[in-house]
């Protein structure tokens, strides 16, 4: 093994920090069949570059293990609100121009470029209408895996302050409002703490920071609904109404809260906001692929040794984000079955694909999943994958608004035929109809929820069709033929049951 | 399960079981398989977790009276000026929460007292109130433990946390006990799911749980609610493993562990 190391690309090296971990040893190996065929005169392969084993000294949120208290005091200590006038003084201009040099993606799940997304707030002429115009700062985190902007409501929350008094700054509002998910009780005890410390500090308020711009922050808890995390059912239940999503267009960039021109981001794009624009954008987009730039923080649940929330480099090797953060798979990587690798809504992906994924917005876009919001749910052998993404449709029937009919009737029949489909009482060609069924629904709703709901159900047709014959074959042996389509007993006939014609 | 029961009998038990009221469900666990079959004239099952109309009861009707305390009435006025003034019905959502927090639970007359200070139809308020899960519009116990079933739970044991709950305080989902303490309810993912399996009670979250340590859990919130509740030692909320404080990894920090940077890597040219 010592005489391979070298062959190791002084890029790579330089950010395989700590003990050589497994896929260190794999790069190795790999190296090592090119290494040995290479003479004198052979020109230089181009360094390889590898992503993942980012620096303690690139980690934006420090404290997300608690390492110091949430108070304004520590937050100052470690950069937070450190020459912020200045920044503001910069100008909206300056701000977007650096967070689109940054590369930095809306970190909710789209992965709209940020940068763009803020600028639609200051079309020409957006000073003469003369009304207020809001930043919405999402916190209203449901996506089941994810877990990261928990985190930093409770330990980082001034970065988020801060972060909302840029972004802020940025698309020219006038107040921010951060709506909270309602179970998340502490977490919003955690930020309106910040925000009287801060306004307390003349940071945020008038003359904020004193460079001169009146900005508030104001926090508003939501009441428990995972589709409030949609921008536009935000807004909806911000205004104190049921939160169903409106029509776009009109974007909330032109008619959002209380009528006005907002903006909902993310908390995790709006706290690393301040940090990017302190660093340079050059600095944010060091890391990660072309595109897909920035650290990110990955929340890993699910059949892991060490279940943890990290920041990492954007497009780390799944297996090597698994591995190096989180102890590896439990009974190792060959125990693995599938992963989903950005919330519940993204297409689960089975073992031989997560082998070599990268973990960023494009390289899952490829494998026909996504990155989402990076929850990553492993699954090793022993889960019974049907359950799982069923579990998943009761949540989303459970979820669904009501308002538009394809997710209302279509998330509830979903979840009846996966609840079916767990015991195996269906019909192969019943596998199509799902699909077909999700097909219909994906693209033709209010709100992305007809799409979330459809896609985990794709993703388990595509990669475990098998698996659902092989159990409808089983139950078909054990209760004595095959049953027929919508569940009835093979014999329901005979019994003279009601079933559809044709069956 | 029973597979080789008709398969429309074991779809409309497995319906009324996972989803229908507290009420329905009792009677179809209490009563045969064979009672539960309907005949043509009979109302439909309700396929939802919660009714969404109001029906007076003698604890629950809109001639109780209610009013925001003095604490309170500060605390709203506070919550109403977040809001542009035009726009005072947007409080309706914090302001529901209040009332529950000093009612107890989210009542009839906690909504119209909240439409009539906001100005609004009381109908809006309604709305509100059963859109969103987290408003109980029926009394729960003193401790209303909420557990997460969600996929990434699911995976690491909510299953066993369900039962060891179940069977400890003898209650279903949905119900409470006689003593009027626990409430029992399976929610959706509750966002912790790094800490999987968790449950909330109250507004505290519990985490990293096994069958074992959520019992434990469950008795000391007993005791603490008994006569001598100065003795008792609730677990502080958070992971009950002992091995972590929040979400790092339980066998040892792979990162965060070099010296932290500060103000100094800040850009020369700002």
């Amino acid at each position: 093994m010592l005489s391979v190391r070298p062959a190791i690309t002084h890029a790579a090296a330089s950010r395989l920090l700590i003990p050589l971990t497994t896929s260190a040893v794999r790069l190795a190996a790999t190296t090592a069949t090119k290494a040995s065929s290479r003479g004198l005169a052979t020109v230089a392969d181009a360094p390889k570059k590898t992503y993942g084993g980012l620096k303690d000294q690139d980690r934006i949120f420090q404290n997300l293990y608690g390492h110091h208290g949430a108070d304004l005091k520590s937050a100052m200590k470690y950069g937070d609100w450190h020459k912020t006038k200045e920044i503001i003084q910069k100008g909206d201009n300056w701000i977007i121009s650096e967070i689109k040099k940054s590369g930095l993606r809306g970190r909710g799940g789209a992965g709209f470029p940020s940068g763009l997304k803020w600028s639609f707030m200051n079309p020409p002429g957006w000073e003469k209408a003369g009304v207020p115009r809001y930043l919405v700062v999402n916190a209203d985190e449901g996506e089941p895996g994810t877990c990261k902007d928990r985190e930093i409501m409770r330990k980082d929350p001034h970065k988020l302050i801060e972060g909302c008094l840029v972004a802020g700054r940025a698309m020219n509002a006038t107040a921010a409002y951060i709506y909270i998910r309602g179970e998340f009780y502490h977490e919003a005890t955690a930020v309106q703490r910040a925000i009287q410390e801060a306004y307390a500090a003349g940071l945020i308020g008038k003359n904020a920071c004193g460079s001169g711009y009146d900005f508030d922050v104001y926090l508003h808890r939501g009441m428990g609904a995972y589709v409030c995390g949609e921008e536009t059912s935000l807004i909806e239940s911000l205004e104190g109404k049921p939160g169903k999503p409106r029509l776009k267009p009109p974007f909330p960039a032109a008619v959002g809260l209380f009528g006005c021109p907002s903006t909902v981001a993310n908390v995790e794009t709006v706290a690393v906001a301040p940090t990017i624009c302190r660093r340079g954008g050059e600095w944010f987009d060091s890391f990660g692929r072309d595109r897909n730039s920035g650290t990110k923080l990955f929340c890993i649940s699910g059949h892991v040794n060490n279940p943890c929330t990290v920041e990492e480099e954007m497009s780390i090797p799944l297996r090597e984000l698994i591995d190096r953060h989180c102890g590896g798979v439990k009974g190792g990587w060959d125990n693995l079955l599938a992963v989903i690798p950005g919330g519940s809504s993204t297409p689960v992906l089975p073992k031989h694909i997560c082998d070599d994924v990268l973990m960023d917005f494009d390289a899952l876009k490829d494998a026909q999943s996504g990155l989402g919001t990076a929850a990553v749910i492993v699954m090793d052998k022993s889960t019974d994958i049907v359950r799982a993404i069923s579990r998943l449709s009761k949540f989303y029937k459970h979820e669904s608004c009501g308002q538009c009919t394809p997710c209302r009737e279509g998330s509830k029949w979903t979840y009846q035929i996966m609840q079916r489909f767990e015991k195996g009482m269906g019909r192969a060609r019943e596998i199509d109809m799902l699909q077909e069924l999700t097909k219909q629904v994906e693209g033709h709703t209010i709100c992305a929820l007809g799409e979330a709901f459809a896609w985990p159900l794709q993703g388990l047709i595509r990669h475990f069709r098998p698996e659902l014959e092989a159990r409808m074959q089983e139950f078909a042996k054990i209760s004595g033929g095959e049953v027929k389509a919508g569940g009835w007993a093979h014999n329901a006939d005979k019994k003279e049951e009601l079933i559809s014609p044709g069956q | 399960m029973n597979p080789l029961l008709p398969s429309r009998m074991i779809l409309r038990t497995l319906a009324t079981a996972a989803t229908a009221s507290q009420v329905v469900s009792i009677s179809a666990r209490a009563l045969p398989i064979a009672a539960v079959r309907r005949g043509l004239s009979t109302t439909a099952i309700r396929r939802s977790d919660a009714l969404a109309v109001h029906r007076d009861t003698p604890e629950n009707n809109p001639s109780i009276p209610f009013k925001f305390n003095a604490t309170n009435e500060k605390v709203m006025a506070e919550i109403i000026a977040r809001y542009p003034p035009q726009y005072k019905k947007a409080a309706v959502m914090p302001l529901l929460d209040l009332g529950q927090r000093q009612h107890g639970f989210c009542s009839i007359s906690v909504m119209n007292e909240v439409a009539r200070i906001l100005e609004m139809p009381p109908m809006r308020v309604y709305e509100v109130a059963t859109f969103y899960t987290m408003y109980n519009r029926s009394p729960v116990g003193k401790f209303h433990v909420q557990v997460c079933t969600t996929t990434p739970c699911q995976l690491c044991g909510s299953d066993g946390v369900m039962k060891a709950i179940k069977d400890h305080l003898q209650i279903g989902d949905g119900q409470t006990t006689k003593d009027g303490l626990f409430t029992l309810l399976e929610v959706e993912c509750l966002g912790a799911c790094v800490n999987a399996p968790m449950i909330q009670i109250n507004d505290d979250y519990y985490e990293d749980l096994t069958p074992e340590s959520v019992v434990k859990l469950l008795d000391a919130l007993k005791a603490s609610a008994g006569a001598n509740p100065g003795k008792v030692e609730v677990p502080a909320p958070g992971p009950l493993s002992g091995k972590r404080q929040t979400c790092e990894n339980s066998a040892g920090l792979t990162n965060l562990t070099s010296k932290m940077w500060g103000p100094e890597t800040t850009r020369k040219d700002l």
